[in-house]
């Protein structure tokens, strides 16, 4: 018998979705190259389960898929009208809590929380905003720190003290009043041991933390969101089902 | 023992020079020693003694523990009783419960602020004195509450507030105030199989020894205990588990927790227990410790409750000198003696979130407490990645009890799912508030009428995160099958308007979310702001709708708990007493997410304009 | 959300469309249509618009708003398009979230008029303005649905035209607003 005979499977949507023991139904579905929308999650990362972006229904339970373990012949609804209904409204909640300013921001296009919107069929933020005054920390000479676009996935947070031995980032405070915060007794990006080479420098998945310089060496409108869509080319493994999801990419269709 | 566990002699604003912070931090650091998970208890010594946490003691802690700046001060940030800067050197917190607020706590607040010219959340400008709101103190049965320096008040009224007012003036030392402001009484109404037998025997204890772990096990088994903390997993199912889940070291490094971070609005009863039943759940405890092999066990008390302190230490100390707990217990009386246990006791600094099992362990470990995802489950990867067992302070009572007189004693009461008793903490609208303990399966109208209750219009179950019942629904049954519940019991007569329930709880809510997921974080406070905005009578039918749908994002998408119950009460009141929301509607539809004209004001007084077109009607 | 604003047959449908705290920059996106637009003023009359500069609104079909509600005279004009278009469209990243003037949000409003107009250079007789002809600030400027309801939303600094003839084609027809990967855009 065949490895691949012996290996379990769920369905996603009607998929079927192969998996090893201990992989969560987020890693088997980028795994088999099918597209959960998430945010704080990011292969080769500590599993989070913040953002509830990746929300799906297993069995009839809603859970995130990226801390959920895939288990045989579970069955999974992930793009399904209700779903993607609670996942425009995660997002509308993300929206609303920080001020993300598309057509003011460097990082537009390129921009995670921009993607997975527009795969969702976002139209509005729908919330009242809620305008928070966040500082913007320009302190350290290679790295911009700005606060108004943090959504606290703590995936800097988490490469910095995983990836980069650092512990540069904390969140700190409880409920709306959460912040992120850098170990620094002046409390600013600058003076900690912070540099432009640690993965936490890139990995945020908006424009919160964004290297100087860069701003607009790739024009608007030629970058990575923009040329293809984020359930093409947001974690998902490329494998040899990747040609028919292009395809279906070019013609997606929002709600 | 000083620093963090013993009622420090010093309270409250000492003057924070480096000689003294460094003697306080000595003082904690020789209690407690200097493992990264000690953090939250060193912290909490200094803000006992100094009103905060003075920068200087961060840097030292940093230098001492090895953990970083930002951790230390991501964890002042969120724990409501940690500060940064110096609150008064008598900081007053008033326990704002609905309950509390039905007995006056606001006018009270009101008197106290203009008796010491001061105003809440903003300490005097001499530093003596701070006010400010709390989440309820766990006083619902005596109040209107509040905390001095962590200490709880009872029984608060115009004159007490008159006296208190009068002491902070004459900066009396607490010591000197006089000692019913401290009055705390059980007020046990009605006992049953727990309550009814307050003797401390070690009964279960000397069947642990005699008969071992697994015969313990199998009696608890047979009892069908549940947790008593509300969610009801099977008491057994989770000591086995942790029992046969491998652990590098053996058993020697399995641990025991007691949740005693009693935080859901409305309970007390573990107020009670550790009052006086402390010796019957430090029993619990260690049968646990027993049976599943476990070395270490924490009291998790929430700093609510840290007037308890003193004496549950001197619980723990007379019975180490007994033998019940330290190396060797029960040693040569049998099969299952022999082991070693001790329990320690860890303070919180008032975070509702830590009474969710894997918050509180992240508490132990001495971080934000921030729910853990699961799986692993604590019986597996708990504190410090060790199986623990996390308990109630109930659950851990009737373990001892049943260890004792054995699973079908326990099981003479109750329902076939829900065995045993209920401890209820019975507040709001009757005649005898405290504690009840009835058999499961008990409908709503007897409590209410045992208490005392007339004219109820609604009884709130199991705490803001329960279940709010209408007259109709009273003689649904206290079970796990029907309304389960952690023992808060809530009654509001007909002179009460429900939305002022439903918003404190939105507030509690709000201010009681950890932050970690969406939902919860933004959810919450969408959720508060359009409850407010009902109350203004500025809401139109459009913002129920809103509400009903982010409670429902709420409830389907959140991390934890927390997230997935927090917005019940809105769910319910608009299901079940419309009119408290449809009676405050405007006549439009859809209005405004703010107060248009209000919007203008700061304009019209930079601008000195009043004329008409300087101003908004609120309807178009 | 699927309101109709097609007219009795025979009938043109009638369109308004102004500028609230925004750049006319969707106004120009609406004229990049080419030679769509043909198509469209066979099919649509126009009221109040600075595309015609007819300046008083009359009952319309379709009300089109862009930019973010900043002044108590963006208020009031968006509270007008409320009262007489069936259909109310919030066009553009402004309108639908206050956008780029709602940047001054971060500031408090005190500084922004101390800056334009007190303590700012080259300035001549400084001193924040109190005729009562000019409209009064609002403290923040709010995406426009946060004043009124909203039947359609259509993001974009600016939208494109081919998502604008999306959206027209989705009201006129009183469908839900469909719109391509391509053409949902928030920049």
């Amino acid at each position: 018998m065949s490895n691949d005979q012996q290996r379990s499977t769920f369905t996603l949507d009607g998929r079927r979705i192969p998996f090893t023991p201990g992989q969560t139904i987020m890693d088997a579905a980028l795994a088999a190259g099918v597209y959960i929308p998430h945010l704080c999650h990011k292969p080769g990362y500590a599993p989070h389960g913040s953002c509830r972006v990746c929300v799906v229904r297993a069995d009839g339970r809603e859970l995130s898929a990226c801390t959920a373990p895939a288990a045989a012949d579970m069955s999974v609804e992930s793009e399904v009208a209700d779903i993607r209904a609670l996942r425009v409204a995660v997002l509308q909640m993300l929206f609303a809590e920080g001020n993300h300013v598309c057509p003011a921001c460097e990082a537009s296009g390129n921009c995670t929380l921009q993607a997975v919107a527009y795969h969702c069929g976002m139209l509005t933020p729908r919330f009242p905003q809620r305008f928070p005054r966040r500082a913007v920390d320009a302190s350290h000479p290679d790295v911009i720190l700005d606060h108004n676009r943090c959504i606290l996935c703590e995936l800097c947070v988490r490469a910095s003290r995983d990836h980069d031995g650092k512990r540069v980032f904390a969140v700190s405070g409880r409920g709306i009043t959460s912040k992120l915060i850098v170990d620094a007794p002046s409390g600013r990006l600058g003076d900690t041991d912070f540099s432009a080479e640690d993965a936490a420098a890139h990995v945020c998945p908006v424009g919160a933390i964004l290297p100087r310089d860069e701003a607009f060496r790739v024009p608007i409108g030629q970058r990575r969101f923009d040329l293809a869509p984020v359930s093409r080319v947001g974690d998902v493994a490329l494998d040899p089902d990747a040609e028919v999801l292009a395809a279906d990419a070019e013609s997606e269709v929002l709600a | 023992m000083s620093g963090a566990s013993g009622l420090a002699a010093e309270h409250g604003g000492a003057h924070a020079d480096p000689a003294r912070i460094e003697r306080v931090l000595r003082g904690s650091l020789a209690a407690l020693g200097r493992g990264p998970d000690t953090v939250l208890q060193h912290l909490i010594a200094q803000q006992q003694v100094f009103s905060h946490v003075p920068d200087a003691a961060i840097g030292r802690l940093v230098e001492e523990l090895g953990v970083t700046r930002a951790q230390i001060l991501a964890a002042v940030d969120f724990y409501a009783f940690l500060h940064l800067t110096p609150r008064g050197r008598f900081d007053i917190l008033v326990s704002d419960n609905i309950t509390d607020r039905m007995l006056g706590n606001a006018a009270l607040m009101t008197q106290l602020c203009d008796a010491l010219g001061v105003r809440a959340g903003e300490p005097r400008a001499d530093g003596r004195v701070s006010l400010d709101y709390t989440s309820c103190t766990g006083m619902c049965d005596q109040g209107p509450a509040a905390l001095v320096n962590g200490l709880a008040l009872t029984r608060l009224d115009a004159a007490r507030i008159r006296e208190i007012a009068a002491l902070v003036e004459a900066d009396t030392p607490l010591a000197h105030w006089p000692k019913r402001f401290f009055a705390v009484s059980n007020n046990v109404h009605r006992s049953g199989l727990l309550l009814g037998d307050l003797e401390t025997r070690e009964a279960g204890l000397a069947a642990l020894f005699a008969r071992g772990g697994p015969a313990v096990l199998a009696e608890v088994e047979r009892a069908g205990l549940r947790g008593r903390g509300g969610a009801g997993f099977t008491t057994a199912l989770k000591w086995r588990f942790c029992r046969e889940a491998p652990s590098e070291n053996g058993h020697a490094d399995k641990v025991i927790v007691c949740n005693a971070d009693e935080g859901e609005p409305g309970t007390f009863k573990d107020r009670v227990l550790l009052s006086a039943y402390a010796d019957l759940v430090f029993e619990g405890m260690t049968l646990a410790a027993g049976v599943v092999g476990a070395k270490t066990g924490f009291l998790y008390l929430r700093g609510e409750y840290r007037y308890l302190l003193d004496h549950l230490e001197a619980v723990l100390a007379r019975r180490r000198a007994q033998g019940l707990l330290g190396t060797g217990i029960g040693a040569g009386e049998g099969p299952g003696g022999g082991f070693d246990f001790d329990i320690h006791i860890h303070l919180g600094a008032g975070a509702y979130i830590c009474g969710e099992e894997s918050a509180l362990i992240e508490s132990l470990e001495g971080k934000r407490g921030i729910t853990r995802k699961r799986p692993p489950f604590p019986v597996t990867e708990g504190y410090l990645d060790r199986p623990t067992v996390v308990n109630n302070v109930e659950t851990f009572l009737g373990a001892a009890r049943i260890a004792e007189h054995g699973g079908y004693w326990f099981r003479s009461e109750g329902t076939d799912r829900s065995a045993g008793s209920k401890i209820l903490s019975v507040s709001g609208d009757c005649a005898r508030p405290g504690i009840y303990e009835v058999p499961f399966g008990t409908p709503v109208a007897d409590v209410l009428a045992d208490c005392g209750a007339e004219d109820t219009q609604s009884v709130q179950v199991s705490g803001a995160a329960g279940v709010t019942l209408t007259p109709d629904e009273f003689h649904r049954l206290l079970a796990f099958e029907d309304l389960p519940t952690a023992g808060s019991f809530m009654v509001f007569d007909h002179s009460r308007d429900l939305l002022d329930m439903v918003r404190n709880f939105a507030g509690f809510f709000a201010h009681e979310s950890c932050g970690f997921c969406t939902p919860c974080r933004v959810g919450g406070r969408l959720v508060l702001d359009l409850v407010d905005k009902v109350a203004a009578g500025a809401a139109g039918r459009h913002d129920l709708d809103e509400l009903r749908d982010i409670a429902q994002v709420m409830r389907r998408a959140s991390h934890c708990g927390l997230g997935h119950t927090a917005a019940n009460h809105v769910l319910n009141t608009l299901d079940k007493f419309p009119h408290i929301y449809r009676d405050r509607l405007r006549m439009s539809d859809y209005t405004p997410s703010f107060d248009l004209d209000a919007a203008l004001a700061e304009a019209r007084a930079l601008a000195h304009r009043d004329d008409a077109e300087a101003h908004l009607a609120a309807d178009a | 959300m699927n309101m109709r604003a097609e007219p009795p047959v025979g009938q043109k449908v009638r369109v308004a469309t102004a500028s609230l705290a925004g750049c006319f920059g969707c106004h120009m996106s609406v004229l990049d249509m080419d030679e769509r637009i043909l198509d469209l003023v066979e099919r649509v009359d126009f009221d109040r618009t600075p595309l015609t500069d007819i300046k008083t609104l009359g009952p319309c079909d379709l009300g089109l708003i862009e930019g973010g509600v900043a002044n108590a005279e963006n208020v009031e004009v968006l509270r007008e398009f409320r009262r007489q278009c069936k259909v109310l469209v919030a066009v553009g990243a402004c309108a639908v979230t206050g956008g780029i003037p709602a940047m001054r949000n971060s500031v408090p409003l005190a500084e922004v008029l101390d800056e334009a107009f007190v303590h700012g250079m080259g300035l001549v007789n400084p001193g924040i303005p109190d005729d009562p002809e000019l409209p009064l600030l609002l403290s923040q400027v709010h995406p426009i649905h946060e004043v009124v309801r909203v039947d359609y939303f259509l993001p974009g600094c600016p939208p494109s035209a081919d998502a604008i003839w999306s959206l027209l084609t989705a009201v006129l027809e009183g469908g839900a607003l469909h719109l391509t990967w391509a053409q949902l855009r928030y920049d």
